[in-house]
This record gives structure tokens, C-alpha cells and sequence, in this order.
């Protein structure tokens, strides 16, 4: 290892640097996922292996809660993914496909704004704008909120993936007699495919995950997966939170290795 | 090329602005039908633009483009029975090659047993019948040249358009491909529009070419016709090599202009337009037309140096220093070695040309 230092990609104090960075980042999480396997009511002693929380969340005395709030917090996102992701996809279409139109940078500054806006913000903008217009906050409130917040997140990937996708496609295709709109569903939409997943999945996931817009629009007697935790925290951490945590982190590695593992088949070929 | 032949494509006055740019600047053509005809030109001259226009892919700013007597620069590209051979090739990727080439006929209407029973012919056409399950990506570039050559053809359009389809393919696999497109245009009897930056190969294959310029037609002839009488400088420099010297008129003799060079050099060229005694010009003479020896042939021997010989393959290249005067390239093919004799670097020569070598040029 002598040799290291003549080595002009070794940089020397990073490996350190790193290690100190995958720590903070990890170590909550992996002290989340042991505790909710731990057998005790404290969170803080260690009291042997069990499943017991995770139990607790299916069949306990807060598992209506949550089951609801889960119910509440998936067909969101379903729906706020789906919608998101079309209008992402129409979005995209217009932007990089109608070339260079004057309000361009613009509407890309417009779409993609909401992403460097603080979320309070944001959250206190769309709370406003219900008030203002006289919506029932509730289900259909929250839907709207996400849907609208989960475009940029959609957009991003799908935009990418069009951008590489040269324009001679669907001329050929329109060459070879297909209406626009066969060009567009029989050979731009297959090859674009792999950006509407990831914009897809990464919508769901934030969706999911969102508590601050949600919580400020969501009425009463209604909640989701992060605003249920959330009230079930204030009255003290249990470990069955815990379990519910590490579910809520199981489902989110599966999608984001999904939508890896789609962009990542579709480049080698 | 009589007139009684029918016109596939007849562009009238065609001009392409963007802004302030204009692309294309007032072109008129007649394409005869199951022609090979060539846009030849450098990038930029405007002939990628004109193949787009009669696709279908660029409006027409100005002018009108026929199709066998039918006006196409309003119609979508689908509507035109025009196909393309892209540059890419444009193979879409998430087809099998014989989807592909089904496509159009599938498109246009036709069951998809029907269409891909049609494009199984067609694959066979190109010799690909092995390929037909496979995706694009898994061929080789001249394999997929000849899909997407495949796909263009399958649904018979009238007019085949191909945009500089070779430029990707490293030379031998290059001049295979020429030829079996010139097979294939025969073959079919489809007209054939062929975009390329590269002279030998438009010489090569078509049956009559355009050159272009910024935008504009240079000049409109079979092959040899524009190889051996270019109409002005820009035509007799782009295409092949040739020896450009600038000379004035001195009299006017029998259609030819006797011209000084400077330095006591006289010759003469001929020249379809009327000159003026007294005028600047060009005379333009191909390297292979010119013969050295060492004593002057008539009035009109150029003296002159060798400075050295180069030799590539089937000829000998001799550049030639006149005293007082600019230098030329003589080129001696090795199989005419018999008569015509390659000297020493070095040596006194006089070079000589035929009579009709020697073209006078204006611009």
C-alpha cells in the first residue's frame, strides 16, 4: 500500500470522510430496523429477538388506525402517481417535442420550480388556496395537493429519457403512414417507457413519504401513514412505530430498486 | 434523357428561409421517374433541407413541390408515398427487424399476417431472412442499413428518399452498399433520391446529380457531364480534382479562348459562354487529362519542373512547378504508362492537354 500515494486517484482522508457520512446517514435507520425486531415495551432496552410490533401493527389496538391511514396513504399515491405521471408525460411531449418555442426556459423554470421551494411554503400556499376557493379539506383536498406536487418529481426522469431520443423516430414513423398520434403511442411512448416508470415510481415514493403538505391540508379525521406516526409519536415513541418504520423503508428500497434496475436494463441494450 | 419521360418529382421554385436564413434559395428541378438521382453538395448547401421538404418533415416556405403531377408541400409525411433511409437509420428499438420493416404496410392498412409476410419477402430482398426476430441493436451497422433500406422499400413507395445512408459505414462495407443500392434501384424500378457530401460516390452511382451550394443548384447533369464540363468554379473544384488556373483572354479563335497564364505560358479553353478579350477567368483542367514530355507537342506546352511523383495504387500523381507560374497536378494512370512517360524529380518538362480538356470558367 506503499505505492498508494503515487497513485493520482487516491485522494488521502476520504475513505474517513466517507465512512463518517455513511454513518450518520445509515446508523438511525439500522437502529430503527433492529429495535422494531426487539422484545420489550421500552424502546431503549434490548430484550431479545421478536416479531411481536410487527404484529402489534396488523392486530393491535392502533392497527385501525394505521390500516386506515395505510389505505389512505396507497390509493393516494396510486392516483396522485398516475395523474402526475400522465401530465408529466403530455408535459415533457410539448416541451421537447414542439421545438424551441419562446416561453421554453419558462415553462421548464415553472414545472421544475416547486422542487427548490421550501415545502412550508408550498404548504401554506395550497392550504390558502382551499380556503380561498371554499374546498372541504379531506381525501380529495390531500389528492389534489400531491397530485400537484409529485409533476416535478415525474417530469424530471421522463423529461431526461425524452430528451435522448432523437426526433428522427417519429419522423420515420410518421414517414411509414402513422398518424401523429401512432408515432407518438406505438413508437415515442415504448421508447420512453423506462422514464415513465422511474417518474412514476418516484412520484409514488413521494407521495408516500409526504407529511408537511399533507398535514397542513388534510382536515380533520382523516390521516395518512406519516401524519398517523407523526400522532402517534406525540403521545411517546413505542416500538411498534418502529416496526411500522421499517415497513414504510421496505416498501420504499423495493420501488427505488425497481426504477434502478429499469433505467439501468434499458441503457445496456 | 428525352423529355417524354415521366416526372416523379418536380420541385418549382422551392425556397426554405428560418428567420433570417435562408436555407434553400429558389430551387427548381424535374426528377425523372426510376431515376438515381443525386443532391450532391458540402453540408450546409441546403440538399439534407430539400430531401426533408419532399418527405414531408420541412415546410415549404415558398414554391411547390410536385409529385407525379401531384402538388405534396401541404400533405403530412404520412400522406406522401415517399419514403426515408434516415442517416441513423432510425430503427425502433423495441421491434423485432421484421416488425420493422412491417410497419409502413401495416400502417397504411394492411393485416398484420399480410404485412409481415410482405416484409419477410422483403427481408430475403436484403438478404436478412436470418435476422427477422431479432432486435436492431443486435446487428451489425451495415446490417442495419440494409433494415432500414428494407423498411423504406416495403410499402413500394414511388420516390425513396435516402439522407447520406452511408456515412456511417467504413469505406469497404461503403462501396459494397453502393452497389448493391444501385442493384436494388434497378431492381425495384423505384425512383431513387440519394443526399451525399461525397463526390465519388455520387459519380459512382447515379444517373444524373445536383450539385448544390448555399442553397442554390449549381449545376444539373448526368455524371460525366459534370465531371468533365462543370458549368462554373464551384462545381469543377467539389467534384474530383482539378487544376484551376487564372488566366486572361487574349483572342477569340473557333469557340476557344487563347488565354496567357503570366510568365509566357499560353493556352487555350473552350467555353460555352462569350467571353470578353481582356477577361479574367479560370481555366479548369483535370489532372488526368494532361501529359508531360520533353519536348514541346504544339504552341501550347506549359515548361516546367517536376518537383515530385506520388505514387497511390492504379496512378502516379506529379506535381509540376511552370516556371514563373503556379504548379499542377498530372496525374498518369499506371495502365497508361505505355504512352504517356512519368519523369524524374527534377527534370525539365513541357506539359501538354488535350484540346477539349481545357475548360474556360467565368465564376
Amino acid at each position: 500500500m506503499r505505492r498508494a500515494k503515487l497513485d493520482i486517484k487516491s485522494y488521502p482522508g476520504f475513505f474517513a470522510i466517507t465512512l463518517v457520512c455513511l454513518l450518520i446517514l445509515y446508523a438511525p435507520l439500522l437502529v430503527v430496523t433492529v429495535y422494531s425486531l426487539n422484545d420489550s415495551n421500552s424502546i431503549t432496552n434490548w430484550e431479545g429477538v421478536s416479531l411481536r410490533w410487527y404484529v402489534d401493527v396488523f392486530s393491535g389496538p392502533e392497527s385501525q388506525k394505521f390500516k386506515a391511514a395505510a389505505w389512505n396513504s396507497f390509493t393516494i399515491a396510486i392516483i396522485a402517481a398516475t395523474v402526475a405521471t400522465t401530465i408529466a408525460t403530455l408535459a415533457a411531449t410539448a416541451m421537447i417535442r414542439s421545438g424551441a418555442f419562446k416561453l421554453r426556459s419558462l415553462s421548464f423554470g415553472l414545472i421544475s420550480l416547486p422542487l427548490m421551494v421550501p415545502e412550508i411554503v408550498l404548504a401554506v400556499a395550497t392550504l390558502i388556496f382551499f380556503n380561498s376557493v371554499g374546498f372541504t379539506r379531506g381525501y380529495g383536498t390531500i389528492l389534489i395537493a400531491h397530485i400537484a406536487f409529485c409533476i416535478p418529481f415525474a417530469y424530471l426522469p421522463i423529461a431526461a429519457r425524452m430528451q435522448g431520443i432523437d426526433a428522427s423516430y417519429e419522423q420515420a414513423a410518421q414517414d411509414l403512414y402513422a398518424t401523429k398520434r401512432q408515432a407518438f403511442t406505438r413508437i415515442l411512448l415504448p421508447m420512453m417507457m423506462p422514464g415513465v416508470i422511474s417518474g412514476f415510481l418516484l412520484a409514488f415514493i413521494v407521495s408516500l413519504d409526504d407529511f408537511i403538505i399533507t398535514n397542513f391540508v388534510k382536515g380533520a379525521g382523516i390521516e395518512t401513514l406519516p401524519t398517523a406516526i407523526f400522532g402517534s409519536v406525540k403521545q411517546g415513541i413505542k416500538p411498534n412505530i418502529m416496526a411500522i418504520s421499517t415497513l414504510l423503508l421496505g416498501v420504499s428500497i423495493l420501488l427505488v430498486t425497481i426504477s434502478y434496475v429499469v433505467s439501468k436494463s434499458e441503457k445496456t441494450k | 434523357m428525352s423529355d417524354s419521360r415521366k416526372i416523379a418529382i418536380d420541385v418549382r421554385g422551392a425556397v426554405k428561409r428560418y428567420g433570417d436564413f435562408t436555407a434553400l434559395n429558389t430551387v427548381s428541378l424535374s426528377i425523372y421517374d426510376n431515376e438515381f438521382f443525386t443532391l450532391l453538395g458540402p453540408s450546409g448547401c441546403g440538399k439534407t433541407t430539400l430531401l426533408r421538404m419532399i418527405a414531408g418533415f420541412e415546410e415549404v416556405t415558398e414554391g411547390a413541390i410536385f409529385l407525379f403531377g401531384d402538388e405534396i408541400a401541404d400533405l403530412p409525411p404520412n400522406k406522401r408515398p415517399v419514403n426515408t433511409v434516415f442517416q441513423n437509420y432510425a430503427l425502433f428499438p423495441q421491434m423485432t427487424v421484421l416488425d420493422n420493416v412491417a410497419f409502413g404496410l401495416e400502417m397504411r392498412g394492411q393485416s398484420r399476417p399480410e404485412s409481415r409476410r410482405a416484409a419477410g419477402e422483403m427481408l430475403e430482398l436484403v438478404q436478412l431472412s436470418d435476422f427477422a426476430s431479432r432486435r436492431p441493436a443486435q446487428l451489425s451497422g451495415g446490417q442495419q442499413q440494409r433494415v432500414a433500406l428494407a423498411r423504406a422499400l416495403a410499402p413500394k413507395p414511388k420516390v425513396l428518399l435516402l439522407d447520406e445512408p452511408l456515412s456511417a459505414l467504413d469505406l469497404k462495407l461503403r462501396k459494397a452498399m453502393q452497389m448493391e443500392l444501385k442493384h436494388l434501384q434497378r431492381e425495384t424500378g423505384i425512383t431513387f433520391i440519394f443526399v451525399t457530401h461525397d463526390q465519388e460516390e455520387a459519380l459512382t452511382m447515379s444517373d444524373r446529380i445536383a450539385v448544390m451550394s448555399a442553397g442554390a443548384l449549381q449545376q444539373l447533369g448526368a455524371a460525366r457531364d459534370i465531371y468533365e464540363r462543370p458549368h462554373n468554379m464551384f462545381v469543377a473544384d467539389f467534384i474530383g480534382e482539378t487544376n484551376l488556373l487564372e488566366v486572361t483572354v487574349r483572342e477569340v479563335r473557333d469557340g476557344r479562348a487563347i488565354c496567357s497564364l503570366g510568365g509566357g505560358h499560353i493556352l487555350s479553353g473552350k467555353s460555352d459562354q462569350e467571353v470578353r478579350i481582356g477577361a479574367r477567368v479560370h481555366i479548369s483542367v483535370r489532372p488526368e487529362r494532361l501529359f508531360m514530355s520533353d519536348a514541346p507537342t504544339d504552341a501550347e506546352g506549359l515548361r516546367g519542373r517536376v518537383r515530385e511523383n506520388i505514387f497511390a495504387g492504379t496512378d502516379i500523381t506529379t506535381l509540376v512547378d511552370l516556371d514563373e507560374g503556379p504548379n499542377l497536378v498530372v496525374r498518369t494512370s499506371n495502365s497508361d504508362r505505355g504512352n504517356k512517360r512519368i519523369f524524374e524529380p527534377g527534370s525539365a518538362v513541357y506539359v501538354n492537354m488535350e484540346q477539349e480538356a481545357a475548360r474556360l470558367l467565368m465564376d
